[in-house]
């Protein structure tokens, strides 16, 4: 639009004013989280350091407080999202592809699913893991993780491979290729982008879990950095500001990275929308 | 036969999902309990924690205390913030809009645990919300203490506004701009054009997200956990924090577990009422 009326351009004077008072407030409390990591002597108020320094980086990139922490949650993260592409490309082929009597039931169900409010869940989640000796069971965690995130996963898969032209695969039919093959030879390769928002998608959120893992791993080796973060918070916290936003800031990189990378170049900010949180 | 690849999802759907939530019916009919007698061999109790819940002051106020959260914080301030800014954005400059995008965004992206360190900090009674209103010469409240709910809302706001945001943001993008501008040559004015033309226009765009957000907002548990603790006592323990804090902190798996089948009852009633407003889709 070329127009310049007065009444347009003091629109964008008052919507640019109000959007930056609304940055400066969302920002705050993120400015603190950088600010305190490169000041060694950061108080819970935000403020500008005397000196800047990486002392509180250096001083939580061990073994013990980062390492270990990361990769668990490493390990809990990408198992989860595995298995959940896995499971959710299977079970999204039929659901596209054939009409079964089966399909509605299942859809709703899925719908269902998505809708659980998890953490009420928790309470019960630990009296079946302790009568099934699964507490304290990385795998059983992983498991637990990805059943919860199955129901948007097989949701958002469903969507992509509707969008997957059937002509290429009638073509297989017809040369005998198996239900199988046809999935894992002609549909998934050309579902690739697809295939990695999900993955993207359930990684983050189990990256970023911390009740699930809180109530189901007790171990401290075994903790995710989510957990591990929130006993350092527990022990530390009082006095040691700066070196718990360094490991904050040190955790919450992998997330934001891959969140950037999903909507730069997949397109997938706003397939993204629905299920980050918790 | 077809059905066959549907098994590995059904499979875990049953164990970690149905499986939950039908012991958790069976869970808050016994007295099952973290230590002690209980511990080993719960027993059959009936409705007993159900009564138990129904004459302890902490429930009734904890279900006020949840409705108040999911209002003021989902309903209200998330919906029409995220409104709000997807409405100012389309007449925003660039580097304003790229910046709400960043910032709102990112609050939203990071790990829960962050953002709930970064909210305390903030609301710390010697924090930077506190620090800001010295220098312009008030003395804060001790937020996390004396307005627990106050905090918590605002931080669950902050957290979460960015999914109404890009939710209302993708709705209004497909409004046909034709019918815009028809009704500002017809003389509409910019209210009325908001309340007569665009809102009925992304109307289901607005049903989908009140119900999202109202979902995620029953289930926080992180960010309140670490802010307040659900605290100071009691006073902003909405249901997931005192079911937590019955079954592991005061060791009564059975009324914990009570309160999570109401929990699972109130996220299924909205689930019900939001699976008929998506009916046409899956059919």
């Amino acid at each position: 639009m070329g127009m310049t009326s007065p009444s347009l351009r003091s629109m964008k004077v008052v919507s640019n004013t109000v959007l930056a008072l609304v940055v400066v407030a969302f920002a705050l409390p993120l400015a603190w989280l950088v600010l305190a990591s490169v000041d060694t002597r950061a108080t819970l108020s935000i403020k500008w350091p005397e000196k800047i320094s990486l002392q509180n980086f250096t001083a939580v990139l061990t073994p013990e407080t980062a390492f270990v922490p990361l990769l668990n949650s490493l390990v809990l993260s990408a198992g989860c999202a595995i298995i959940t592409v896995v499971v959710a490309v299977l079970a999204a082929y039929p659901l596209s592809r054939y009409r079964m009597r089966i399909n509605k039931p299942f859809l709703y169900g899925v719908l269902f699913g998505t809708c659980l409010p998890i953490t009420a869940m928790m309470v019960p989640v630990y009296s079946l893991f302790v009568a099934f000796n699964l507490i304290d069971s990385t795998a059983g965690t992983i498991f637990f993780l990805a059943a919860t995130s199955l129901p948007m996963a097989i949701y958002m898969m469903k969507n992509f491979m509707d969008g997957v032209p059937i002509s290429l695969e009638e073509a297989a039919w017809v040369d005998g290729a198996s239900m199988m093959k046809t999935l894992t030879r002609i549909v998934v390769p050309l579902m690739r982008p697809g295939l990695a928002v999900v993955f993207i998608f359930v990684f983050i959120g189990a990256w970023g879990n911390f009740f699930v893992p809180f109530i189901l791993l007790l171990s401290p080796d075994k903790q995710p950095a989510a957990v591990s973060i929130y006993s350092f918070f527990g022990q530390y916290g009082t006095i040691a500001y700066g070196q718990l936003a360094a490991f904050s800031i040190i955790y919450s990189v992998p997330v934001l990275s891959l969140y950037i990378f999903v909507s730069r170049f997949l397109g997938g900010g706003s397939a993204l929308a629905g299920g980050v949180k918790g | 036969m077809r059905s066959i690849p549907l098994l590995p999802a059904i499979v875990l759907l049953v164990i970690f999902l149905l499986g939950p939530v039908i012991s958790s019916f069976y869970g808050s009919l016994t007295n099952a309990s973290l230590s002690g007698t209980a511990a080993q061999g719960a027993s059959f109790v009936g409705f007993d924690n159900y009564l138990t819940l129904l004459t302890d002051p902490d429930f009734p106020k904890s279900l006020l205390l949840t409705l108040v959260f999911l209002v003021a914080s989902a309903i209200l301030g998330q919906n029409i913030l995220g409104l709000g800014l997807a409405l100012l954005m389309r007449s925003s400059g660039r580097l304003i809009r790229a910046l709400v995008g960043t910032f709102v965004v990112t609050a939203w992206v990071m790990p829960e645990i962050v953002a709930a360190f970064s909210a305390y900090a903030f609301f710390n009674d010697s924090g930077t919300l506190n620090g800001l209103l010295r220098a312009v010469g008030i003395t804060g409240p001790n937020w996390l203490y004396g307005l627990p709910m106050i905090a918590i809302i605002l931080a669950n706001i902050w957290r979460g506004t960015a999914f109404s945001m890009l939710v209302y943001a993708a709705a209004l993008h497909d409004v046909p701009e034709e019918i815009i501008e028809a009704a500002e040559v017809d003389g509409a004015q910019g209210w009325q054009r908001l309340v007569f033309i665009t809102l009925p226009l992304i109307r289901r765009g607005i049903s989908t997200n009140l119900m999202l957000t109202t979902l995620q907002t029953l289930a926080v548990f992180t960010l309140i956990f670490v802010m307040t603790g659900g605290g100071p006592g009691t006073n902003s323990a909405t249901l997931p924090v005192l079911a937590y804090q019955q079954a592991f902190q005061f060791g009564d798996l059975g009324l914990g577990t009570a309160i999570a089948t109401i929990m699972l009852l109130i996220g299924a009633a909205f689930s019900i009422f939001y699976i008929r407003l998506l009916k046409p889709e899956v059919d």
